[in-house]
This record gives structure tokens, C-alpha cells and sequence, in this order.
């Protein structure tokens, strides 16, 4: 059954859909959308270097990422400047870095394209082992940190005064979000991962009256969009992708199309 | 008992350093079971800051806080803003901080007065719904040091009134010491004797400027 290239993309997508929903609900409550293109835009830079070290592209992209999630860590520590500043910085600068570094290795034939945009169909079964057992392991810790995480979202001197360590949490919190990119980049690519972070999240929030339950909505939702989008872009012979992030974004719409009543 | 008199909490000549200034200076109190102590002083005289270094949340630049071995620290903020994109119900924020069963989570709704409201969004609570909820949270942990920044703060005088008659039903019922501020200095003159005073005034807290002053 997994010789199949479409049995294979599906699994990956909805690998990364589980994963994606509950981290994407704190990148949406912790406002950290900008943050998450900053770990994305790195990953290019990410590749370059595991392509000289000759490792797995996650492995390299996945130890870029927590250097910025480090450097991010300590200078919104210090507060000298403002964080999506900083961001900025390091998006752009990583970037940019990590194209130049590639430019000089032609012969590595490295594939933009795919790269920035993501390739669901060429998903080898490495790769999805890749994505459920890093999956797994995301959410494993995740339920780990779950309470100190919500608790110093809510109000950070609240966590920190029951004792719940909420500088740890954020920076484990931070490696979370990069392991996500790390094992994400193949299926969705740079540009569109923070999309699948943000989207499922934001749909499900009106249906949702406790963190618990849109984590567990937004994963859902993100497993709908997923199997939609590989369903139409297999129809439709559109990238898969963007097709994907199509069908999360139609998801938001729909649910946006009538009002709640308020409670 | 001898346990009831022993502080939970003494502050000895504490100070907090901004740069070249002082924050707070010289300051010093013990908080005992079932006495509240009150912190007034106007805005800007340092109270939030005196209250950071109780908590252990700003590191103190002189003096000592001692504090009673395994003591449980319940915490009022001033201002609590919950993201609208955050779902929390009233009876999450109760458990925010710990796990707790639905017995506990009921009797400390009761306690500020809230059970009848059922489960509500936090966002559409009025600010001192949101006030007795916060206090709720922090009762929840049965807590040996109850400490409430400015709770009347932006709230009406009914919601005012109401608040700090909780705080006071808390003082002689719960077990526990009580540190609260406030910039009204007649709400702490009315407390009766249990209460001290803590006045804060702000200006540098150094005795040279005491010199120049005078």
C-alpha cells in the first residue's frame, strides 16, 4: 500500500496536519506568526548546510532553526530591540545567506522550487518516518509543557509564581516550532508552512471554549484541508502545496460565512 | 498557637535598582497569618515593582526576603488582558495552574461569589467579575501568602466594595497573610486593626536627597 505515491503524500499530509494544529494554536495565541516565517526563511539556510555536512535536509534545517530559536530566545531576554525586529533580521539575513552559500555548490542541483513551495508526491517512506516519528515526538513534549505553556500565554508572572518555569517552556516551546518546520518543509515548502500553523487555528477559534478543544479542532481541521487538497490537486493536476493551503483557506471562509451567536 | 504568629513572609530592608535609581529603598515589613498588610503609595512610588520583588519575579539589589520554607504564593495582577484569540473558559482560568476537581474548582467559584454564573468565555466578564475570578484562581492553591496588586484598580465602587469585603472574609477565614496595594489611603485607614501599613513615596529613597530636600 505505500508504494503508492499518493497513499505516501496523504499520510505525510495528514502526519503533519496532527502536528501543526495544536503548535499553530500558541504560534496564533502567542502571536508568534512572524516568528514562524523566521524559523521557515532559515531553513533555506538550513539546507545549504546540511547539504556541505552531508546529512538529512531536516537534520540541517532542524539545527539552524534552533540557533535562531536561541538567538530569538536571548535577545527578546534582553529587550534592547523589538522582536519582530529582530525577526527581520534573522528571516531575511538567513535567507539571504542561505542562498548565496548555496550558489557557490551548482553542483549540489539543489531544487528551489521544491524547496520553497514543497513537494507531497515525491515523499519517500524515510521521509514519512521522518514526519510520524518527529510528529510523535513533537507531541509527546508538547503534552509535556502543555499546562506551564498555557498558563504563561495567559500571563506570564501567573506561570512564573506557581513555579511552572515559563522561560523554559517558551524555548522548549521554540524547538517545537522548528522541529515542525524541519519536517514540514518537504510537504508544504518555506513559503507556505506557516500557513498550515495558522490557518487550521484560526478556523476552528469561534467553535473552541477551552485551549484543549481547538488544539484538538485545529488539528482536525487541518486533516480535512489535507486530504481535500491532495484529493483536488490529484483531480485538478495542481501543485499539491499550495493546493492544500488552498483548501485550509477555504475551510477559514466557510466557517466564517455565518455568524455565531454569541454566547 | 506559636505556628500562627510566625511570619510567612518578612522583608528586611529591601531595594530595588533601576539604573542609577532607586525604586524602592529601605523598605521592610513581615506578613503574619491572617493580617493584611497594606502597600499605598501614589502611582509611581513603586508598588508594582515592591510587590515583583516579593514574588521572587524582579531580583532585589539590597536586603533579604525570607520566606517560610515550601511557602504557597497566591497571586492577584493588576490587570490581566486575555488574547480574544485565546478560548478560555471561567473555569479553566480557575485550573490555569494546576489540576484540580470540579469540587474544588465549585468551591472556589462560591467563595468569590461567582457560582451562579455557569461557565463563561473569560473575555465577557466585567472587570470585577474578572478581579474575583483571578482571586478565585489563587485561593484554588490554598495559598499561606495571598498577594493583590492594586484588585480595585478600574473597577466600579459596587464591584470595589464587593472585592475587598471578599478579602477581608478571606483574611479570617483562610489561614493565610495578605499583602495588598492600593493608591487609596482611606480604604486601608477603614481595615480595622489587623491591618499595617506600608506607605511608599515617590521620590529617590536616598538619604543624601533627604538632605537636599530638607
Amino acid at each position: 500500500m505505500l508504494d503508492d505515491f499518493l497513499v505516501r503524500a496523504l499520510l505525510a499530509g495528514i502526519g503533519l496536519a496532527l502536528v501543526t494544529g495544536p503548535i499553530g494554536c500558541f504560534v496564533v495565541w502567542r502571536r508568534m506568526a512572524y516568528f514562524g516565517e523566521t524559523i521557515a526563511h532559515s531553513a533555506l539556510l538550513g539546507v545549504a548546510l546540511a547539504l556541505l555536512a552531508n546529512v538529512h535536509l531536516s537534520i540541517g534545517i532542524f539545527a539552524t532553526a534552533c540557533i535562531v530559536v536561541v538567538v530569538m530566545f536571548f535577545v527578546e531576554q534582553q529587550g534592547t530591540l523589538p522582536s519582530d525586529t529582530v525577526l527581520g533580521v534573522l528571516a531575511h539575513g538567513g535567507l539571504a545567506l542561505g542562498l548565496v552559500v548555496l550558489s557557490f555548490f551548482p553542483r549540489f542541483q539543489v531544487d528551489l522550487h521544491a524547496l520553497l513551495f514543497g513537494d507531497i508526491l515525491v515523499v519517500s517512506r524515510s521521509d514519512l518516518a521522518m514526519i510520524w516519528l518527529g510528529g510523535a515526538a513533537v507531541l509527546a513534549v508538547l503534552w509535556r509543557i502543555w499546562r506551564p505553556l498555557v498558563a504563561t500565554t495567559v500571563n506570564r508572572d501567573l506561570a512564573a509564581v506557581a513555579g511552572l518555569q515559563p522561560e523554559r517552556a517558551r524555548l522548549l516551546f521554540g524547538f517545537l516550532v522548528a522541529a515542525v518546520v524541519a519536517v514540514a518543509i518537504k510537504i508544504v515548502g518555506v513559503l507556505l508552512i506557516v500557513a498550515l500553523l495558522v490557518i487550521p487555528a484560526a478556523t476552528v477559534r469561534r467553535f473552541a471554549a477551552n485551549p484543549e478543544n481547538m488544539a484538538l479542532s485545529a488539528a482536525a481541521a487541518g486533516v480535512l484541508a489535507v486530504v481535500g487538497g491532495l484529493t483536488a490537486s490529484a483531480w485538478l493536476d495542481t501543485p499539491s502545496g499550495p493546493t492544500i493551503v488552498l483548501a485550509t483557506l477555504l475551510l477559514f471562509v466557510l466557517t466564517r460565512l455565518r455568524r455565531m451567536p454569541r454566547p | 498557637m506559636d505556628g500562627q504568629s510566625k511570619p510567612v513572609l518578612t522583608a528586611r530592608n529591601i531595594g530595588v535598582r533601576r539604573g542609577e535609581r532607586w525604586i524602592i529603598r529601605h523598605l521592610s515589613f513581615s506578613i503574619v497569618p491572617k493580617k493584611l498588610v497594606h502597600l499605598v503609595g501614589a502611582n509611581g512610588a513603586g508598588k508594582s515593582t515592591c510587590m515583583k520583588a516579593i514574588l521572587g519575579l524582579t531580583p532585589i539589589d539590597e536586603g533579604t526576603v525570607e520566606r517560610k520554607p515550601a511557602l504557597e504564593v497566591g497571586y492577584v495582577p493588576q490587570r490581566l488582558a486575555v488574547s480574544p484569540t485565546m478560548p478560555l473558559s471561567m473555569r479553566r482560568m480557575v485550573k490555569l495552574t494546576g489540576d484540580f476537581s470540579d469540587d474544588a474548582v465549585d468551591a472556589a467559584l462560591a467563595t468569590v461569589k461567582l457560582e451562579r454564573l455557569g461557565d463563561p468565555p473569560v473575555t465577557t466578564l466585567s472587570g470585577g467579575e474578572l478581579q474575583r475570578l483571578l482571586l478565585a484562581r489563587a485561593l484554588i492553591h490554598k495559598p499561606d501568602l495571598l498577594i493583590l496588586d492594586e484588585p480595585a484598580q478600574g473597577i466600579d465602587v459596587a464591584g470595589a466594595d464587593l472585592l475587598h469585603q471578599l478579602v477581608e472574609d478571606v483574611r479570617v477565614q483562610f489561614d493565610c497573610g495578605i499583602l495588598m496595594s492600593s493608591h487609596d489611603a482611606r480604604m486601608a485607614l477603614e481595615g480595622g486593626t489587623d491591618v499595617d501599613l506600608v506607605m511608599l513615596v515617590p521620590h529617590e529613597h536616598d538619604d543624601s536627597d533627604l538632605d537636599n530636600a530638607g
